[in-house]
């Protein structure tokens, strides 16, 4: 039985990553899982200069979900290179690096510190709903979205995969904007922006009053748009948005995704990633599934 | 999977429960001050609550937390009782230095700051003073520190102790210290730091924020602090690693 996958000309052991900003650079997650059994580590978003972040409350829970405003709050990529990558090249998983700016000069001064690296993978963040410029400015608007996807792929020595936003109007076309920007892969969904009151305090749950909503809340929603998205364009899709067992996981399989990721379950489960490996496996066992391609996007 | 070993009600919504953990994850080197993490069996509630030590039994492996009913979560922990299973990660965060040789400590402790503060005096060596702040007459713990410390108590609405808060009643009763340790609400905690700069006491202080990893991954829960930070090189210490104690002299509260 084969679990591995081939994601955008990169083999992949299995297809499960962790969700930018979940799993940090994965140091902190290594008491709790075995790094090396992991598809990929994608990493927390990282920016050229060292990012402070939002105020706080930067975080509450919500009905099966969560609402987090960080702000992509980072070190740098040169403390990154320097630490974090180092410590994740001992681990024989691949690496996924987020890569997050304010303006296109901004993401591709890290694309292009990244480019001797042992990076496997870019994951090029225009959904951050958190931070005022940037992020999701690029994310909501299909001739930016082409554009970024464009401009660092001139600059990418890995293949690029562009992070989507949920919070548009047509995901397909989101998604046909970057393939036809050069894109080699999209991941969606990051999280869609919502907002808690506390009613005693009258006060935003939040200090920056929204955030991005994540958890098994959004999952048929994120699920139907990975549905769109694989079908609307060619490069392979890398499905999120609340998965939190095996079960989910293969759900986006089914729906078209290559690889999954997963997110705010390693918050309710830090050994949560494992677990979906072992699942799936347990699954493809049992119903005589010799490869994962043999299911993905099998329902259409 | 740790098991409750025993739960009781101290006062309206404050509940004592000790958990009993098995071999495998050994609590024995837990020092006061750190925390665990709490998962609720509730899958509409997915992050864990973070809840202070109040004291470890070393022999049994067991440890105790005292909680206040803050929302869904820990209601749900207040229904537990013996022999119930809990998905606990512990011990989690740094906690108070206790290595004082020997100083003059005083604890301070407002409303659910107050059960780490227990450990702590158990712990700590020599001269131990422990003022205590609560709303109301309801003194939950407060016998639980006379074998350790000399006791004061200030409480919002003046049933018992000096009416006002813990620094009214540590100047009342002019309570003199070389070290003060101290876990509360902000407000109280800003009133510490202010009392020990005023004073030129050394102080540490325990704080607490909304938390979703409780590991240092998610960054959720920073506070500001003078130096930078060793996870981002900012000056945004996670509380939940870096902390939750801190001096109180190396964070802006």
């Amino acid at each position: 039985m084969d679990l591995s996958v081939n994601f955008a000309g990169i083999k992949m052991k299995n297809p499960v990553t962790t969700a930018s900003g979940t799993f940090g650079s994965g140091a902190e997650y290594g008491d709790f899982v075995d790094l090396n059994k992991l598809g990929a580590v994608t990493t927390k978003g990282v920016s050229s200069v060292p990012w402070q972040g939002n105020q706080t409350p930067r975080i509450c829970e919500t009905y099966g979900g969560m609402l987090n405003a960080i702000g992509l709050q980072n070190p740098g990529i040169d403390l990154f290179i320097e630490r974090d990558l180092a410590f994740l090249k001992q681990y024989d998983t691949k690496i996924i690096v987020n890569v997050c700016g304010r303006t296109i000069e901004e993401y591709i001064e890290v694309v292009e510190r990244l480019a001797d690296t042992s990076v496997d993978m870019l994951e090029i963040n225009i959904s951050c709903p958190n931070v005022k410029a940037g992020g999701i400015a690029f994310g909501q608007n299909p001739e930016l979205a082409r554009q970024v996807a464009d401009s660092i792929k001139q600059h990418a020595r890995q293949p690029v995969i562009m992070k989507l936003s949920p919070n548009v109007t047509d995901i397909a076309e989101m998604a046909r904007a970057v393939e036809a920007g050069g894109a080699d892969a999209v991941s969606l969904v990051n999280t869609f922006t919502g907002m808690k009151i506390d009613i005693n305090k009258r006060k935003f749950a939040l200090a920056n009053k929204t955030g991005g909503l994540s958890g098994p809340a959004i999952k048929p929603v994120a699920l139907r748009m990975v549905y769109e998205a694989a079908h609307a364009v060619k490069i392979p899709v890398l499905g999120m948005g609340g998965i939190s067992c095996a079960e989910d996981a293969l759900e986006f399989i089914m729906a078209g995704a290559t690889m999954v990721a997963v997110g705010t379950a390693n918050f309710n489960n830090p050994a949560v990633t494992e677990e979906i490996i072992d699942g799936i496996k347990s699954f493809m066992e049992e119903n005589g599934i010799n490869s994962v391609k043999e299911i993905t996007g099998c329902v259409s | 999977m740790a098991y409750i070993e025993s739960q009781v009600k101290l006062a309206d919504g404050i509940y004592s429960m000790w958990i009993k953990f098995p071999e495998t994850c050994s609590i024995r080197k837990a020092v006061p001050g750190q925390f665990i993490s709490m998962y609720s069996k509730d899958g509409s509630r997915l992050l864990p609550r973070p809840i202070s030590i109040c004291e470890t039994d070393a022999i049994n492996n067991m440890l105790r937390v005292v909680y206040r009913i803050a929302g869904k979560g820990t209601e749900e922990f207040s229904h537990m009782a013996a022999g119930d299973g809990i998905s606990v990660i512990a011990p989690l965060g740094n906690g108070f230095n206790i290595n004082n040789k020997g100083k003059k400590a005083l604890l301070i402790g407002g409303g659910i700051g107050i059960p780490p503060m227990l450990g702590l005096s158990a712990a700590l060596k020599g001269d131990v003073t422990a003022v205590l702040g609560y709303r109301d007459g309801s003194l939950f713990l407060k016998e639980d520190f006379t074998p350790y410390a000399k006791v004061y108590i200030a409480t919002e609405d003046g049933s018992a102790g000096v009416k006002g808060n813990v620094i009214d009643a540590v100047k009342h009763y002019g309570i003199s210290a070389d070290i003060i340790y101290a876990c509360g609400p902000l407000p109280m905690l800003r009133g510490v730091k202010a009392f020990a700069q005023e004073n030129g006491i050394e102080a540490q202080v325990s704080l607490e924020e909304r938390m979703a990893c409780g590991i240092g991954a998610c960054l959720g829960c920073v506070c500001s602090s003078k130096e930078k930070d060793t996870h981002t090189n900012v000056n945004n210490k996670r509380i939940c690693k870096d902390g939750p104690v801190f001096d109180a002299m190396e964070i802006e509260i």
